[in-house]
């Protein structure tokens, strides 16, 4: 699967979840998730939930901290995952 | 010899030496009550050596761990007052709780000991001393500080202080709700009594330590001499791990806000484990979603559940004990319950005369377990209690209630704009002051919604200066830089400008009718 895939799937959930309205323009690769407020500790497990159900994996509790903090770093996580199947 | 909290350790620690005191899910280490004893003698000697008395505030700045275990307690075996603060938090935030109750030290994790320090901005921090003894827990925790100022600002109260929590508090500024010993113990005590714990217990941790749930974690288990197992920030993301983590590890006594066991019953998969070792269930900070509650009641049949209601100034006030079965047609929330037996309650209308019973109207507290009073704010402090004939002093708690005539309280909502979201307090207020330091906002309104999960949703709508209009990223980026994660707006409206009452004030009720 191609990571921009990936990545237009990721950042298409969080503006449909977390930030309706917004112009999609306002973020990117790159752009804080956690430490910018847009995914708290809710937010997270939503979007966990759905990258498991929607690409057949499985993430661990310690894999949460450095992997999602922005889209670049998840798309990297799912990535690797989806390889390794 | 006084009763304190500390006594409990001491206690535990003679009787049941060997016997595991905490168990840390996150580093996979335990301690024995034995340990638990020499570590808090250390963190103790070192607090004693910087100068640290009876009274002294010491700052508690670190996640959640078997070293802020031994900070917290080995703070309360100097005598002094423990300040837990949320080290996720931002740095200026936790800086100004420090300076507001003026702490003699902090004990702080090294990951964010430069971040506290650059915000502290105080220009004589001596170089820290380091725990090495906590390494082999996982813990790089360091002191800073023995500052000799903060020793001539003594305390505003008399009695034994334990503890400062600081909330959410309405005019920008969190405010500190201050517990003594005997307000800890009295709460302490009335939980060993109705719920009866035994030494052969597992009491899961989940809650943060500077949030009051942890009051009934770090002490009814010590008092017991019991074993904590401490869930942290990390595990309560992953549902499908902590279901696993807590049946594997036999937990017994189960205690947590709503959100936490909503998370579970939806992600974590929960029939595919043996419950059976679960006794307890106990929640509290918010009502339970009454769908939420079937839905565990269906994979955790066996247990007692209680709900357990009251605010961080009074600990907990009223219980209730869930029926076994709840009714498939009811939709109304659950009461909040009767009085706990070592507190009193009363129930008053807004000139403070008590209503006739079954009516609606303000639940008032008083007794062993409320608190002493806000740090260094004594109008505010003199504004929440109401002294009766008898010279009582009653806690007005602010929530609007109704008692049934089987004596139980319903809760009905707030007498102001404090919101409960995932069990924590927040004051929108402190939300709107924090917009209104943004350069690029001219006025601003946060609003709660329920929102489809029984939870709280909190809206933000500004106005702003012509043609600056922010976007939603910049704004939570913003928020979360000033505020903790979990009051961050999950939304932002831009309007040209607000709307306002006849008396020029925000039209808050139309706000909450935008789409």
């Amino acid at each position: 699967m191609k990571k921009e895939h990936i990545a237009q799937t990721v950042k298409d959930y969080i503006l449909k979840e977390f930030l309706p309205g917004e112009n999609p323009s306002a973020i990117n690769e790159t752009t804080p998730l956690i430490s910018g407020g847009i995914l708290d500790s809710i937010a997270t497990i939503k979007l966990v939930s759905y990258l498991e159900k929607q690409y057949q994996i499985e993430f661990k509790a310690h894999e949460f901290k450095d992997n999602f903090e922005n889209i670049a770093a998840i798309v990297s996580i799912v990535d690797s995952k989806v390889a390794a199947k | 010899m006084k009763r304190t909290l500390s006594r409990l350790l001491d206690d535990s620690a003679e009787r049941y030496p060997l016997r595991t005191a905490v168990e840390d899910v996150d580093q996979n280490k335990t301690v024995t009550y034995s340990e638990l004893g020499y570590l808090t003698d250390l963190i103790r000697g070192a607090l004693v050596e910087r100068g640290v008395g009876p009274g002294d505030r010491v700052g508690i700045c670190a996640p959640k761990s078997i070293g802020s275990v031994v900070s917290i307690l080995g703070t309360l075996k100097a005598g002094a007052v423990y300040v837990p603060v949320d080290a996720s938090a931002p740095p200026e935030r936790n800086a100004s709780i420090f300076n507001d109750c003026s702490v003699r030290a902090i004990i702080v994790a090294r990951e964010t000991l430069s971040a506290l320090t650059g915000a502290l901005g105080a220009p004589d921090i001596e170089p820290p001393a380091q725990f090495g003894s906590l390494t082999q827990y996982g813990c790089d925790l360091v002191l800073l500080g023995g500052w000799e100022e903060a020793a001539s600002r003594p305390a505003p109260y008399h009695e034994d202080l334990a503890y400062i929590l600081y909330t959410s508090g309405s005019t920008g500024k969190p405010k500190g709700v201050v517990h003594t010993h005997g307000s800890a113990l009295s709460f302490v005590d009335w939980c060993s009594a109705t719920f009866e714990p035994a030494g052969e217990d597992r009491f899961s941790s989940h809650a943060p330590f500077h949030f009051d749930l942890s009051v009934f974690d770090l002490f009814v288990p010590l008092k017991t001499g019991a074993t904590l197992i401490l869930f942290g920030e990390e595990s309560g993301k992953a549902p499908l791990q902590l279901a696993a983590g807590i049946a594997e590890r036999g937990i017994t006594v189960w205690y947590s806000t709503p959100s936490v066991l909503r998370l579970l019953v939806e992600y974590g998969r929960l029939d595919r484990y043996d419950w059976s070792s679960i006794r307890l269930v106990l929640f509290a900070g918010e009502i339970f979603p009454i769908r939420y509650l079937r839905a565990l009641k269906a994979v955790w049949p066996g247990p007692r559940y209680f709900n357990l209601y009251g605010p961080t100034e009074s600990n907990v006030c009223t219980y209730f004990e869930m029926p076994r079965e709840v009714p498939a047609d009811r939709q109304a929330p659950l009461p909040i319950g009767i009085t706990c037996e070592n507190d009193r309650t009363k129930v008053v209308d807004e000139e403070g005369c008590e209503v006739q019973h079954g009516n609606e109207g303000e639940l008032l507290v008083a007794g062993g377990s409320v608190m002493a009073g806000y740090w260094n704010l004594p109008e505010k402090t003199e504004a929440v209690f109401s002294v009766d004939a008898a010279g009582v002093r009653w806690y007005k708690t602010g929530d609007l209630v109704r008692q049934q005539p089987d004596g139980n309280y319903v809760f009905l909502g707030r007498r102001d704009r404090m919101v409960k979201r995932r069990g924590y307090r927040i004051e929108l207020g402190e939300i709107e002051a924090v917009l209104y330091r943004h350069p690029a906002v001219l006025e601003a309104a946060a609003i709660a919604l329920p929102d489809h999960d029984g939870g709280a949703s909190i809206r933000a709508v500004l106005s702003c200066s012509r043609g600056v209009v922010p976007s939603s990223v910049e704004l939570k980026a913003y928020c979360s830089r000033n505020l903790p994660l979990y009051m961050v707006p999950d939304r932002f409206f831009v309007l040209s400008c607000l709307p306002k009452t006849s008396t020029d004030k925000i039209d808050y009720q139309l706000l909450r009718t935008l789409g």
